[in-house]
């Protein structure tokens, strides 16, 4: 597999006025096209500041960042992202609020006066694919917390973009949301083929979700383990309480372990 | 029932006020040079209507015009400091320092510049009011959650699309909020000037018939400027529901 996304001894320092923070320091990744990559590891260790990197938002301190095979200078308007707060705008629907992205995003842009329509009938339908047929014109406050954070995802996919990128989004959710979220993604990624770079806390959400488990270090982080997932796809919640699934995630915890230990 | 008394409260505490302050004055009998009773200031309304009118219009027309122009630059202002980091940094210590200078001490210098008359009036009812509004336009515009910002940025959105499709609506609550206070502030602005420079309004009004000892002439341009004032903020306040809703339904919203 051809890299996708691929970081090589990226170092990043914050450079602030109470000193200099370094969040990241000789780290290197791969993610393959169409891989649904997870990166875990302890909380500050830097996993936001990767997605950053990855996105463009940031430019590294060392080392170089690639996607899709040119070297990321700025933002790289091919990402979606959606985060732990749904941040939805209050004072627009949630099929308007879905649609933000193909204002801003050419093509799009420039025709979305014209072919409103189209589009609007684009995001009912990935609504719907998500469980929210119906919700359109509702406003974000008339949504549970679960049923926001699907328009969120709705929102990052709604320009095609080729690279999906998630910072810890289903960690405000109850454990019974969460799994249906893992679901919904599941079912997006496997019918629209994006790659996907998940950060998250949860180890079980990560083997469950990801073909490739990267565990990061503590501050400053870089990637200690790659891990492949072997379990068979298409995968369903049953799988979690299957044997090879929960010695995967006993052995990632172990390496956790180990990490915070050293 | 216990609906209706509550929005009927602010009607009966008024008048239980007037009823109050017009039995201390006959029980204490309060010199009316000090303190007139309601009802010689409501006869002195009736007998001196035509020149209260006459100056409250003066007042509500000075205070208007301050108030417009204070709305046009807070809110121009308000987008120049909210835009970056480093402007509202470097601006915003120069316009507390600006805001803590009493407005009266400017009066005077006005007066050198324009002259007795309505334009020191205006401007200080502009100087007085501003500063709410380009607080609360910065602040709308400076406390955007940068998660949407990344959101927003790594589609390629330009500084010009954040504002207007995010920071812009966003900031309208606190805009809103900043206008019922600021109208109150510029009539403060404006009849302080009056009183001390003018020929026309309320405070000229008052100032002339406190020197003439005409106590219940004075409590009735207080009276006429406390309606004023209470039916601005009110628009204001309905203004404010009506162009913010969203900020009173969603729980998380921006506004207070
Ligand atoms: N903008 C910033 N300026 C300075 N330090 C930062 C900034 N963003 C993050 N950091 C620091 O970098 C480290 C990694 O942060 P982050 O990437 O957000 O970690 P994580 O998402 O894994 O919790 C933390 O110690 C944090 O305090
Ligand atoms: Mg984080």
């Amino acid at each position: 597999m051809t890299p996708f996304v691929a970081l090589d001894g990226v170092t990043l320092t914050y450079r602030g006025a109470a000193g200099d923070v370094t969040a990241l320091s000789g780290t290197s990744l791969t993610v393959g096209r169409g891989e649904f990559a997870a990166v875990v590891g302890p909380s500050g260790c830097g996993k936001s500041t990767l997605m950053k990197l990855v996105t463009g938002l940031v430019p590294p301190t060392e080392g170089r960042v690639t996607v899709d095979g040119a070297a990321v200078t700025g933002p790289v308007k091919i990402a979606g992202m959606a985060f732990q707060n749904p941040n939805l705008l209050p004072w627009r629907t949630v099929v308007d609020n879905v649609l933000l992205p193909l204002e801003i995003v050419e093509p799009h842009r420039r025709r979305f006066r014209a072919e409103r329509k189209r589009y609007k009938a684009e995001a009912e339908a990935l609504l719907a694919t998500v469980g929210l047929a119906g919700f359109g014109e509702r406003f974000p406050w008339e949504l549970s917390g679960g049923m926001q954070q699907r328009a969120s995802l709705c929102r990052a996919l709604i320009h095609e973009p080729a690279l999906l990128m998630l910072d810890e989004p289903f960690a405000a959710l109850d454990a019974f949301t969460r799994e249906e979220l893992w679901c919904v993604l599941r079912d997006l990624w496997e019918r629209i083929g994006f790659t996907v770079i998940l950060v998250t806390h949860d180890l079980r959400e990560a083997a469950f979700l990801a073909d490739t488990v990267h565990v990061m270090s503590a501050r400053p982080g870089r990637i200690v383990t790659s891990r492949r997932v072997e379990l068979p796809r298409p995968r369903d919640l049953e799988v979690c309480f299957e044997p090879p699934f929960v010695e995967l995630v006993h052995e990632l915890r172990g390496r956790i372990a180990e990490m915070r230990a050293a | 029932m216990t609906a209706s008394l509550e929005r009927l409260a602010p009607v009966w505490f008024t008048i239980a006020l007037f009823a109050l302050w017009e039995a201390s004055c006959r029980l204490l009998s309060i010199d009316p040079f000090i303190l007139p009773a309601p009802s010689e200031v409501f006869a002195a309304l009736v007998q001196y209507w035509r020149p209260v009118l006459r100056h409250s219009l003066v007042t509500l027309w000075t205070t208007m015009a301050g108030f417009a122009m204070a709305v046009v630059f807070g809110i121009a202002l308000g987008l120049v400091v909210g835009w970056s980091r480093t402007i509202y940094r470097g601006i915003y210590p120069v316009l507390v320092g600006f805001n803590t200078i009493p407005k009266v001490a400017v009066v005077p210098v006005l007066v050198i510049w324009f002259g007795i008359g309505e334009i020191p009036a205006i401007l200080t009812a502009f100087l007085i009011s501003f500063f709410p509004i380009v607080v609360n336009v910065a602040t709308g515009l400076a406390t955007m959650e940068p998660e949407l910002e990344d959101v927003l940025r790594a589609l390629g959105a330009k500084k010009l699309d954040i504002m207007t499709k995010v920071g812009i609506p966003r900031a309208l609550p606190y805009l809103f909020g900043s206008l019922k206070v600021a109208i109150t502030l510029a009539f403060v602005g404006s009849v302080v000037s009056e009183t001390i420079a003018a020929n026309a309004g309320i405070g000229f009004l008052m100032a002339q018939a406190g020197a003439n000892f005409q106590m219940p002439l004075v409590f009735a341009g207080l009276l006429a400027l406390a309606v004023e004032g209470i039916a601005m903020y009110g628009l204001f306040a309905l203004v404010e529901r009506r162009m913010t809703r969203w900020a009173f339904r969603s729980q998380g919203s921006a506004a207070a």
